[in-house]
């Protein structure tokens, strides 16, 4: 019983952020100007980190949890050096 | 993993699933946020929605049923949560900032004004 409710509750939250992701893809392609397009992107790198969290919970394997660990980074790392691109110029001055 | 689920608890389950559901819920509500506001700077009060109340909701059901089943010690979810709640200030802040410059050399309209010093 409370097997098949985690899986329908992962299940459901696996088609929340996957209806998210797209909503995002949607404002980065749609979007007016860069600022945009960044703030989409770095709201996508987070929805594909909850996303692997949700598939964590599915599969039981600690490397899922790695792998979101990484992308958090990566989105950070990112989102930081195109915001200082767009302010700037040029990212390392 | 399907072994040690069976063995939980209801009452942990029907937690965890709660969590699990407000958090990817959340999410969405943000990301129509992103999709629909008009404004950039409306915009960019909708990612919040996704790294407060949707991470924190996520990894809050994730470590209920991961400590419950008893597989392993949820130690990833912790630096997860922390992680996201230090970093995404920094990198809205930072895109606020970049907008702000770029709006006023170019002399748009709807610019959020310069804060006046108190004397």
């Amino acid at each position: 019983m409370s097997l098949l409710l985690i899986q329908a509750a992962t299940w459901i939250a696996q088609l929340a952020l996957a209806i998210a992701m797209f909503l995002c893809t949607f404002r980065m392609i749609r979007g007016p100007r860069a600022q945009d397009r960044v703030l989409a992107l770095d709201a996508l790198y987070v929805c594909a980190m909850l996303q692997l969290v949700a598939f964590g919970i599915r599969s039981g394997t600690t490397i899922y949890f790695e792998t979101a660990l990484i992308i958090a980074m990566l989105g950070f790392v990112s989102t930081v050096a195109l915001a200082k691109f767009l302010m700037r110029g040029e990212v390392i001055e | 993993m399907t072994d040690n689920l069976v063995a939980i608890p209801l009452w942990v389950a029907i937690l965890a699933s709660l969590f699990l559901l407000i958090g990817a819920g959340l999410s969405l509500i943000g990301a129509i946020g992103i999709a629909r506001m008009g404004r950039f700077y409306d915009r960019l009060h909708a990612p919040t929605l996704i790294t407060s109340w949707g991470t924190g909701g996520m990894v809050m059901g994730s470590m209920i049923i991961f400590a419950a089943a008893g597989s392993r010690v949820p130690f990833h979810e912790i630096l997860l949560g922390i992680f996201v709640v230090v970093t995404t200030p920094v990198t809205l802040m930072m895109l606020g900032r970049a907008a702000v410059y770029r709006d006023r050399a170019e002399g748009n309209p709807d610019v959020p004004h310069a804060v006046e010093e108190p004397e």
